[in-house]
């Protein structure tokens, strides 16, 4: 009952599924357009379970004095706050909540990603270091595809861009369609294993 | 004088982020949760706004469509997750989820290997297409663990790794180019709108 069910809930709805992508009839279309609007009804709610889960996480990190409690308490205003104030005052153009977003959440987000590019020169420099013949090759092609995007590239020589959008359009495509190959393959075998009940970790442990 | 304040907001939560490179520290961490805080809370109206009303209440409250309770009690199955008695009720709304995968086998077969197959089966009319083809086989044929590495097979599939060094070091450009333009962004940002802003 408590693992049973669920089970064959998914393996019937697979088969449906897999009939619906290969059968374009008026009937599968239906049934794939009757889901949409079931697990549209059903998705909002998602939101309270994560809203639930970083609240208690936060919670008792601070009512155990964990190592920096003191900034779950950041965390909880501010996500709360912005919450409400999109819920007081609106989400639209000119309202608090679109000032929040320009001001605070983006700025912040942008500079996040941005740190990365310190982070990740010095994982070059660690990968030149490694000195093996294939780390050269990823640090050679990395250094022309780069400099084929800035003018300094096409100071050094005019052929620069060119060589690096054939390092683009011709090995790496080799590769990227080799991944995307295995990718294919794993993901119809993943698939093909939950379809048929063998893959069964998504229903969690206990009973 | 508003936009000049909300600059200074910015600069002053860009230099928290940017205090990092030098250690950690209590401006860097205030800021990292407050991302946290704000990303989260910021979604929150926008799934109220954008499911919620359109898929839930218009439909059920306005539309009378009754039946479309039932969805919604299973989305409240959700919610018991984190009770331990009644935390298999979140199996529902998850199974029904999952369901969808049937879809995946046919889909990701056509998309992910009949589609990429099409694509690489082309005449080997250039020295280009030639390398595709070399690369895209050798880098399959590294995949492929049942036979050892070694000996002739060993050869072909160092090829596939040096197909793959070049994929990855080109996929590394750009994501290092795509981090360097948002730091330049940043940096502008600091310059022309911070600084430049104040002094005028």
């Amino acid at each position: 009952m408590k693992k049973q069910i669920p089970l064959l809930i998914v393996i019937v709805l697979s088969f449906l599924f897999a009939l619906w992508a290969v059968i374009p009839h008026k009937v599968s279309e239906d049934f794939f357009q009757g889901y949409l609007v079931f697990a549209r009804a059903m998705s909002p709610f998602g939101v309270i379970l994560g809203l639930m889960s970083i609240t208690m996480v936060n919670v008792t990190k601070i009512k155990r004095k964990a190592p920096t409690w003191q900034y779950s308490y950041v965390t909880l205003i501010s996500l709360y706050l912005t919450a409400a104030i999109g819920f007081i005052w609106g989400t639209s153009e000119g309202s608090p909540y679109i000032w929040i977003f320009k001001n605070i959440q983006m700025p912040m987000s942008a500079t996040m990603f941005s740190l990365l590019a310190f982070y990740i020169s010095t994982a070059a420099y660690k990968a030149f270091r490694a000195r093996s013949a294939e780390a050269t090759v990823l640090l050679v092609a990395a250094i022309i595809v780069m400099l084929g995007q800035v003018p300094y590239g096409v100071m050094i020589s005019p052929k620069i861009p060119a060589f690096a959008q054939w390092i683009l359009d011709v090995p790496n495509l080799a590769s990227k369609r080799g991944f995307g190959l295995g990718v294919g393959l794993a993901m119809t075998a993943v698939s093909l294993k939950i379809m048929l009940g063998i893959e069964r970790s998504y229903l969690g442990g206990g009973d | 004088m508003f936009e000049i304040i909300s600059n200074l907001i910015a600069a002053f939560f860009t230099l928290a982020i940017f205090s990092f490179l030098y250690k950690d520290n209590p401006m860097y961490r205030l800021a990292e949760q407050l991302l946290v805080g704000i990303s989260v809370g910021y979604g929150i109206p926008l799934t109220w706004q954008n499911a919620f009303i359109p898929f839930v209440y218009q439909p059920i409250f306005i539309q009378h469509k009754w039946y479309l309770i039932i969805p919604c009690l299973f989305g409240l199955m959700y919610v018991v997750r984190f009770s331990r008695s009644l935390s298999w009720l979140a199996r529902y709304p998850i199974a029904i989820g999952m369901g969808m995968t049937g879809a995946g086998v046919v889909l990701s077969m056509n998309a992910g290997v009949l589609v990429q197959m099409r694509s690489a089966m082309q005449p080997i009319d250039n020295i280009n297409m030639l390398l595709i083809f070399i690369g895209t086989v050798t880098v399959l044929l590294y995949f492929y663990f049942s036979k050892a590495h070694t000996g002739f097979y060993g050869k072909i599939t160092k090829v596939g790794v040096w197909f793959m060094m070049i994929g990855f070091g080109a996929s590394f450009g750009n994501t290092v180019m795509a981090r360097i333009s948002l730091l330049i962004g940043r940096i502008q940002f600091l310059v022309y709108d911070v600084i430049m802003g104040f002094i005028k």
